[in-house]
C-alpha cells in the first residue's frame, strides 16, 4: 500500500484536494472537550438534594475536575471506535508470538460473562444466593486439576506473574513447616523475566543456572547446584525455545531427593494440554496462564489469571479462601484454613476470567486434545518452510513454538527487530524478539492452533520475501514499519524525559 | 580515542587519578553498547564504594547496565549534568560525561587496571568474539 | 471443532508437507509412560447453545434480581450500554500488550487518556496503566514507599479495608518489612494522636484509606502534615473511587492506590477490577506497573510508547520494582471510557446522588429503634450503624425478602459486633430503600 499516492491524489470537480479522512489525526478526548457537554444522563434525584459542603464540611469538597472531559455520546463512539483502528488483533490476524500463545477468543465467553446474575454478583453476598457463581469457580477447578494432574489449587491469583509468587510462598510455607524454608531458588538463564522478579518479592535469593548445549537443563550441574539451600527449581517445560526438556523425571527426582520443590511455569501448556500431565512427571506446584493456554482475552495487556495447582503436601497452605462443596452438595468459600499463607488479592480471584475459561473448557471437553495437536503442527509446519532461511540455534524437536536467530540476517546489518518491524508492512505482528536471553538475536514464533494452513503460508511467505529484502535492501527492514499511521517511535526521547499525561 | 593517562576495567569503566581523588566513567565502547543512554542512577556524594562492586546503573530504552566501581573509597562528587542530560555518555564519555569522584582508600589499587594499550587490546578481542 | 481452522485433509497436507507420518512424532520427546492414552475425563464438549445454557442456569442460583446494600469495596454503579459495545470491539478486546507501539496507538492512547484521567481525579502528577486491584496496588505502594525511604516500617490504620490489609501481610512477611496496626479514633478515622514524633520517626508510610472501610473520611491533609515532618509518605487507599466525583483529592498523599471498579466495571463476584497507582513525578521511577509516554516519530507525528520500561521485569528482572506483568487494561479501558461519557459534570452528579441517597437512607434507618450512628466523622455513601440485633440474622430475615442487607463488621472486627456497614448508591430506587427500611423495622419488631 503507498499511502503517499493516496495522500496527492485528488478527486477531479472538487474545490480542493482530497485530504486524508479525520480518523488518521483523531486527538485526544481532552482536546475534543467543551464546557457544557455530556455522555450520559442519569434518571433524576429520587429523594431530597443534600449540599456536600454542608454535609460534609466545606473542607471535603472538591473544586470542579480541571481538564476532565466533557463530551457527548457519539463523540465517545467515535473516538475510541478511531482509536481502536490504529490496533492489530487476533481477530485481524495472527500473532506469532512466543510463549504468549494468542489464540482465537471465543465470543460465547464474552456473552455468558455478561449475563445478569453473573456479571452483577457482589463477591461479600451470602453463599446462599451465590451456588451458581460458586459451582462455575468449583467446575473449573475440577477441569483444571484434570488436565494438569494436580491434587489442589487455588484459583485467586490474578495473572502469571501473581501465580508464580504465590506458588513460591506456597513452596516456602511448606518447608517452613518442615523446619526450614532454605535460601535459595533455581532459574534457568532461559526464563521469563517474571520469574526472577518473583523469587526475590518472596523473599528467596535467585540462582541462575545456565542451559546446556541443547538449550536445556544440564541435570549434571543441577547435581552440583541443589543442595540444602536450594527451595526449588522454576522451570518452564517446554522450555521458552519451545523443547521439551526430556529428562523431566531425572530433574524431579534430583530436586526432590535433597527435599526441594519443582515449580513448573505453565506458560507453556499450550503444547501439552491432553498429551501429558505435569503431576505426573514431578511437578509439585505450578501456575496456568488462563490468558493464554485458556483463551481469554488479552485486551491490550489484561486481565489475565493465575490459578496455581498444587500437590497434596501443599494444600494446606492454599491462600484463602479456597472453594470447596461439602458434604451436602452446597458450594461454599473455605475460609478457616489456619495454615495458609494468607491472601495474595482481595476476594477469590479475577472471577470473569475464569468464568471464560471454564467455558472454553466446556467447548472442548475431551476433545481439547486437537488443539494441543493442531498448535504443534502449525508451529513445526513454520519451522520446516523456514528452516534454511533463517538460523536454528538449538536442532531439537519443537512442541507448539520455535526459535529462530538472525545470525544469518546480521551479515547483512540487519537484526531480529528490524526483521519484525518489516513484519508489520506483510500485515502481522512481530514474534517475540527479546527473549529468551540465551538465544543473541532471538526471533521466539509460536502460531497456536487458530491459524489456518492460509495463515500459516502467508505468515511463511511473508519471512521468506523479507528474508530476501533483507540482503538485496536491507534499509527497507531498517526503516520500516512504512504502513502504519505512524513510523518508528522515538523510544530514547519518551525515556529521557517522560510526558505520562496530558496537560490543558 | 583511549586517553593514555586513564585506567581501564574489563567492566568499561575508566578512571583517571589527580592525587587521591579518582573520576570515574564509562568508556566509548561501553555506550556504543549500550545504545543511547536515558538514565543515569550515582550514588550521593559520601556514599563508600567498593572496588568492583556496584555503585550504580546506567539505563538505556531495553537494558539497565550496572556500574562497577575500579576502586574502593568515598563518592565525594557526582556529576549533576547527567540528570538532565544522560545522553552526554553517548557524546563525551571520557570527558564531560564523567559520572562520579572518589576519594580512594589506597591510591596504589590503581596499578591493578589496564592502561589505554590494554584496554584496545582487550576491546580488539571482545569484537572478535561477537562476529565469530 | 469450530475454533480449528483446518479440515481433515488440510491436516494430512501440513503433515506430509513437514515430513511426519503423524502428529506422534511431535511428542516423542515425551518419554512414554509421561505420554496420555486416554481423552481427559472433562465435561463437554459442548455447543454454543449448551454452554449458555449452562450459564444461565448458573446465573438463576445467584441473587438475580435481589437489592444491595453491600459496598465495602465493590460498588454497584449505573454503566452505559456504549461502554460494552466498545470495549466487545475486536480490536480492543483480542489485541496484545502494546509492545509494538506502531501496531497498537489504540490501545496506547487509551492509556495514556486513562493516566490523565486518573491523575485528574486524585490530584497526584502522575498514574500507572493499571494494577491487578485495589489490595495488590495498596501492597506495592507500600513496597514503594518503602523502597523510597529506605526505612523498614509501616503503620497501617485498622480502618483500612480488612482484606488489603491481609494481602499487605501476606507480601511484608517475606520481605522483612514490619507492619503496624493504628487504632481508630471515636470519629472513625485514624487515631492521630497515637503518631507522635518517635512513632513516625522509623516508619516509611503511614497508610490509610479514605472513605475508609467504616465509610468515613479521613483528614489527610492533618496527617501528612505530621507524617511529613518525620520524613515518612502518606498512601492513601481509595475502594470507592465515584467519591472524587466530589470529595476533596488526596493531593497531599504522596502515593495513592485506588481500586477503579467503582467506575463502570460489574461487581462479577470479585473480578477482574483496575487497580491503579498514582504518585508525585518525583517518585515515579520507584512505581510499578506499565507506562504509556508522548513522543514522536521521525516524521514529527505524535505518538505514544510504552516507556521506563527499565524498571519492569522483563528487563530489570530480579531487581525490577515489581513481578507484575500482565495488567487490568482492558478495565482500565472500561473506567476510562464510562469516564468520559459521564465527564465532569456526570460524575458530579452520580456522586451527588450517593451522597443524597445514603443521607435519606441513613436518616430513615435512624428512626427505627435501637439503630444508631456509630462514628462522628463525616461519610460518602456509605456509613456505620448498630443494631439491636446480631446483624447475621437481620440479613438472613431481609435475604427472605430478596434484599441483600449491609456487612456485618463483626466479620472482621470482633469489637463492632452488632454493627453494619450500609452502602447506598445512585442506583437504589427510593422504593427499594424504603421496602428495607420497613423490613428492618418489622425484623426488629419481630421478637427472637
Amino acid at each position: 500500500m503507498n499511502s503517499k499516492a493516496i495522500e496527492t491524489e485528488t478527486l477531479a470537480g472538487m474545490a480542493g484536494p482530497a485530504s486524508r479522512h479525520i480518523s488518521r489525526d483523531e486527538r485526544l478526548i481532552f482536546e475534543n472537550s467543551a464546557p457544557g457537554k455530556r455522555g450520559m444522563e442519569l434518571p433524576p434525584l429520587d429523594v431530597p438534594a443534600v449540599d456536600p459542603a454542608a454535609s460534609l464540611g466545606r473542607d471535603f469538597v472538591r473544586d470542579s475536575i480541571e481538564g476532565f472531559p466533557e463530551v457527548s455520546e457519539i463523540e465517545v463512539i467515535r473516538h475510541f471506535t478511531r482509536l481502536s483502528s490504529w490496533n492489530y488483533a487476533i481477530d485481524l490476524g495472527m500473532y506469532p508470538l512466543g510463549s504468549c500463545t494468542m489464540k482465537y477468543n471465543p465470543r460465547v465467553n464474552e456473552f455468558v460473562a455478561r449475563l445478569d446474575g453473573l456479571a452483577s454478583e457482589h463477591p461479600e453476598q451470602p453463599a446462599e444466593v451465590s451456588q451458581g457463581c460458586l459451582r462455575i469457580l468449583h467446575d473449573l477447578q475440577k477441569c483444571l486439576l484434570a488436565i494438569t494432574g494436580m491434587d489442589a489449587a487455588t484459583l485467586q491469583p490474578a495473572a502469571g506473574a501473581q501465580g508464580e509468587l504465590t506458588g513460591l510462598l506456597l513452596i516456602r510455607a511448606y518447608l517452613q513447616s518442615q523446619g526450614n524454608a532454605r535460601k535459595k531458588v533455581l532459574i534457568p538463564d532461559s526464563a521469563h523475566g517474571t520469574n526472577p522478579a518473583s523469587v526475590v518479592i518472596a523473599g528467596y535469593e535467585v540462582q541462575n543456572i545456565k542451559s546446556n548445549e541443547r538449550g536445556q537443563i544440564d541435570t549434571d550441574h543441577l547435581r552440583e547446584y541443589v543442595n540444602g539451600d536450594v527451595a526449588a527449581l522454576m522451570l518452564t517445560n517446554p522450555s521458552t525455545i519451545g523443547v521439551f526438556e526430556e529428562r523431566i523425571a531425572e530433574i524431579a527426582q534430583i530436586l526432590h531427593e535433597r527435599g526441594a520443590l519443582v515449580y513448573m511455569d505453565g506458560a507453556n501448556m499450550n503444547a501439552l494440554a491432553g498429551i501429558t500431565r505435569p503431576g505426573d512427571f514431578g511437578v509439585d506446584v505450578m501456575h496456568l496462564n488462563l490468558h493464554k493456554t485458556f483463551s481469554t482475552p488479552h485486551g491490550g495487556g489484561g486481565p489475565g489469571a493465575g490459578p496455581v495447582m498444587v500437590k497434596k503436601i501443599l494444600e494446606p497452605f492454599l491462600p484463602v479462601p479456597v472453594v470447596v462443596q461439602k458434604e451436602n452438595g452446597q458450594y461454599a468459600l473455605d475460609h478457616n484454613r489456619p495454615r495458609a499463607i494468607g491472601r495474595v488479592r482481595a476476594y477469590c480471584g479475577n472471577f470473569g476470567v475464569l468464568l471464560r475459561a471454564l467455558a472454553y473448557t466446556l467447548a472442548y471437553g475431551p476433545g481439547i486434545r486437537q488443539a494441543t495437536e493442531d498448535a504443534v503442527v502449525n508451529a513445526n509446519y513454520i519451522r520446516k518452510h523456514l528452516e534454511g532461511i533463517f538460523d536454528l540455534p538449538y536442532n531439537l524437536p519443537s512442541m507448539h513454538e520455535v526459535v529462530f536467530s538472525d545470525a544469518r540476517q546480521k551479515k547483512h546489518g540487519v537484526n531480529t527487530m528490524d526483521i519484525a518491524k518489516r513484519l508489520i508492512d506483510f500485515g502481522f505482528h512481530p514474534y517475540t524478539t527479546a527473549f529468551p536471553l540465551i538465544v543473541p538475536g532471538a526471533m521466539m514464533i509460536e502460531p497456536t492452533e487458530s491459524e489456518s494452513r492460509e495463515e500459516c503460508d502467508h505468515f511463511i511467505g511473508a519471512m521468506r520475501a523479507i528474508a530476501a529484502e533483507a540482503e538485496a535492501n536491507p534499509e527497507l527492514l531498517k526503516t520500516a514499519p512504512h504502513s502504519t499511521r505512524v513510523g518508528r517511535l522515538d523510544e530514547v526521547a519518551a525515556a529521557r524525559k517522560p510526558i505520562l499525561r496530558w496537560k490543558p | 580515542m583511549y586517553p593514555s593517562d586513564y585506567r581501564y576495567t574489563k567492566d568499561h569503566e575508566w578512571i583517571k587519578l589527580d592525587g587521591t581523588v579518582g573520576t570515574i566513567g564509562i568508556t566509548e565502547y561501553a555506550q556504543a553498547e549500550l545504545g543511547d543512554v536515558v538514565f543515569v542512577e550515582l550514588p550521593k556524594a559520601g556514599t563508600q564504594v567498593k572496588s568492583g562492586q556496584s555503585f550504580g546503573t546506567v539505563e538505556s530504552v531495553k537494558a539497565v547496565s550496572e556500574l562497577f566501581s575500579p576502586v574502593s573509597g568515598e563518592v565525594t562528587e557526582t556529576n549533576a549534568a547527567l540528570a538532565d542530560s544522560p545522553e552526554k555518555i553517548n557524546q563525551d564519555p571520557h570527558g564531560a560525561a564523567w559520572l562520579v569522584k572518589v576519594r580512594l582508600a589506597d591510591p596504589k589499587e590503581i596499578s591493578g587496571l589496564m592502561d589505554a594499550a590494554a584496554y584496545q587490546a582487550y576491546i580488539a578481542e571482545k569484537a572478535k568474539e561477537h562476529s565469530a | 471443532m469450530r475454533y480449528l481452522p483446518k479440515s481433515p485433509s488440510e491436516r494430512r497436507e501440513m503433515l506430509e508437507s513437514i515430513g511426519a507420518r503423524s502428529v506422534e512424532v511431535f511428542f516423542q520427546s515425551i518419554p512414554e509412560k509421561f505420554r496420555l492414552r486416554e481423552p481427559l475425563p472433562l465435561p463437554g464438549p459442548l455447543s454454543e447453545m449448551e454452554i449458555i445454557q449452562y450459564f444461565q442456569a448458573r446465573a438463576a442460583e445467584n441473587a438475580r434480581g435481589f437489592t444491595s446494600f453491600l459496598g465495602a469495596g465493590v460498588y454497584q454503579h449505573l454503566r452505559s450500554v456504549v461502554t460494552d459495545a466498545l470495549v466487545q470491539r475486536g480490536e480492543f478486546l483480542t489485541s496484545y500488550t502494546p509492545y509494538q507501539a506502531e501496531m497498537a496507538q489504540g490501545t496506547l492512547t487509551a492509556i495514556f487518556e486513562f493516566q490523565t484521567l486518573m491523575s485528574q481525579l486524585t490530584g497526584q502528577e502522575v498514574a500507572n496503566a493499571s494494577m491487578y486491584d485495589g489490595s495488590t496496588a495498596l501492597t506495592e505502594a507500600v513496597l514503594m514507599a518503602e523502597r523510597l525511604t529506605g526505612r523498614h516500617r509501616v503503620l497501617v490504620a485498622r480502618s483500612v479495608h480488612p482484606e488489603y490489609r491481609q494481602v499487605l501481610a501476606t507480601y511484608a512477611k517475606n520481605l522483612g518489612l514490619e507492619v503496624e496496626e493504628v487504632r481508630y479514633a471515636e470519629s472513625g478515622q485514624i487515631d492521630r494522636a497515637t503518631l507522635t514524633p518517635e512513632v513516625l520517626a522509623t516508619a516509611a508510610a503511614v497508610v490509610v484509606q479514605s472513605p475508609n472501610f467504616f465509610g468515613v473520611l479521613e483528614d489527610l491533609p492533618a496527617l501528612a502534615e505530621r507524617v511529613h515532618a518525620a520524613g515518612g509518605l502518606v498512601v492513601n487507599a481509595i475502594t470507592e473511587a465515584v467519591s472524587l466525583g466530589i470529595v476533596r483529592p488526596p493531593a497531599e498523599a504522596d502515593i495513592v492506590a485506588m481500586e477503579g471498579q467503582a467506575f463502570g466495571v460489574a461487581p462479577s463476584f470479585g473480578g477482574p477490577y483496575v487497580g491503579v497507582i498514582a504518585t508525585r513525578e518525583k517518585f515515579v521511577r520507584q512505581m510499578p506497573g506499565r507506562l504509556a509516554g508522548q513522543t514522536t516519530d521521525a516524521a514529527g507525528r505524535r505518538g505514544f510508547v510504552l516507556t521506563l520500561a527499565t524498571r519492569e521485569q522483563h528487563i530489570r528482572r530480579e531487581k525490577a520494582t515489581s513481578n507484575i506483568c500482565t495488567n487490568e487494561a482492558l478495565y482500565a479501558l472500561v473506567a476510562t471510557i464510562h469516564l468520559c461519557l459521564l465527564g465532569k459534570e456526570g460524575l458530579r452528579e452520580m456522586a451527588l446522588q450517593n451522597l443524597a441517597k445514603a443521607r435519606f437512607a441513613q436518616a430513615e434507618l435512624e428512626k427505627i429503634p435501637g439503630v444508631r450512628r456509630v462514628f462522628s466523622g463525616p461519610t460518602f455513601n456509605e456509613f456505620t450503624l448498630e443494631f439491636p440485633r446480631s446483624v447475621k440474622l437481620i440479613n438472613a430475615a431481609l435475604l427472605r425478602e430478596k434484599i441483600v442487607g449491609p456487612f456485618a463488621l463483626g466479620t472482621h472486627y470482633p469489637e463492632l459486633a452488632k454493627r453494619a456497614l450500609v452502602c447506598v448508591t445512585e442506583t437504589a430506587p427510593r422504593a427499594e430503600i424504603e421496602r428495607m427500611v420497613t423490613a428492618v423495622r418489622r425484623i426488629l419488631e419481630t421478637p427472637v
